[in-house]
């Protein structure tokens, strides 16, 4: 049963926290470069900015229940197989999410990145 | 890309790994959370070591927020994961504590997986969310 309940959260996480990655990512390039914001308008302008962009707040949700699977998978499993077994999935459903929803061009050196970093990340629990 | 940025790509990595680190330690004083008491789960976040993790995480949102403003997802993730190495060499150099051969090559995977992201562009827009913020830019000015 620990298992299993172990897995499951592994699972939720990887679905919830890609799902949050592309609404964040899509969120910010619709702000623009924060830093030049920043420079140009202030601070309040770029909160204000972030603040009325609704894919920001369907990510933060996401990302809110990515955050308590990761608590509810901690509290069942080892911190040595949770974080880089999710991890390491996330970045491999991210590279695909990527390319089809966010049209960025996820070429065979993203790709092997991706790979790379996710085989990188599952080594390191060992 | 300007030394800002890579000290924004620099944050994302240490806040996500430290702020990783002392959720785990917090959530190992409570133990296993079933089903049936889920709303420990909520008050978890009364514990200092999960309340200074979450204060972490804030730190790297921030940086994470900010880098995904100007560079792509696929760019800004394999950084993040230099964190993993970051705790590793700490924990070799810094408690002296044994790092594993198959850990070695996990910190050369990643490390070479960022390197191969890191020489390519940080941002390839889609041509539709690239024409919708420069008509958006245009409608501001």
């Amino acid at each position: 049963m620990k298992e299993a309940y172990t897995w499951a959260a592994i699972g939720l996480i990887v679905v919830a926290s890609t799902t949050g990655d592309i609404l964040l990512s899509h969120a910010m390039k619709k702000v623009g470069d924060v830093g030049e914001l920043w420079k140009r308008h202030g601070l309040l302008k770029v909160i204000g900015r972030v603040l009325a962009t609704p894919t920001f707040f369907l990510g933060l949700v996401a990302m809110g229940v990515a955050f308590y699977s990761l608590l509810f998978g901690l509290s069942w499993g080892d911190l040595s197989l949770v974080v880089p077994a999710s991890a390491s999935l996330t970045f491999v459903a991210n590279a695909f999410a990527a390319r089809l929803f966010l049209h960025e061009r996820v070429g065979r050196r993203r790709m092997l990145a991706a790979l790379l970093v996710a085989g990188g990340v599952a080594l390191m629990a060992l | 890309m300007t030394f800002r940025k890579y000290l924004v790509l620099a944050g994302v990595a240490v806040f996500s790994a430290a702020g990783d680190s002392l959720l785990a330690r917090g959530m190992k004083d409570l133990g296993g959370v079933s089903l049936h008491n889920l709303s420990s789960l909520i008050l978890a976040i009364l514990d200092p070591w999960v309340a200074c993790g979450i204060l972490l995480l804030l730190a790297f949102f921030a940086s994470y927020m900010a880098a995904l403003s100007w560079a792509d997802l696929t760019y800004v993730l394999p950084a993040s994961s230099l964190g993993y190495v970051l705790v590793a060499l700490a924990a070799r150099f810094g408690f002296h504590e044994s790092i594993s051969p198959a850990r070695w090559m996990g910190i050369a995977l990643i490390t070479a997986g960022v390197g191969f992201v890191a020489v390519g562009p940080s941002l390839t827009p889609s041509r539709k969310l690239a024409t919708d913020v420069i008509s958006q830019q245009e409608a501001q000015s």
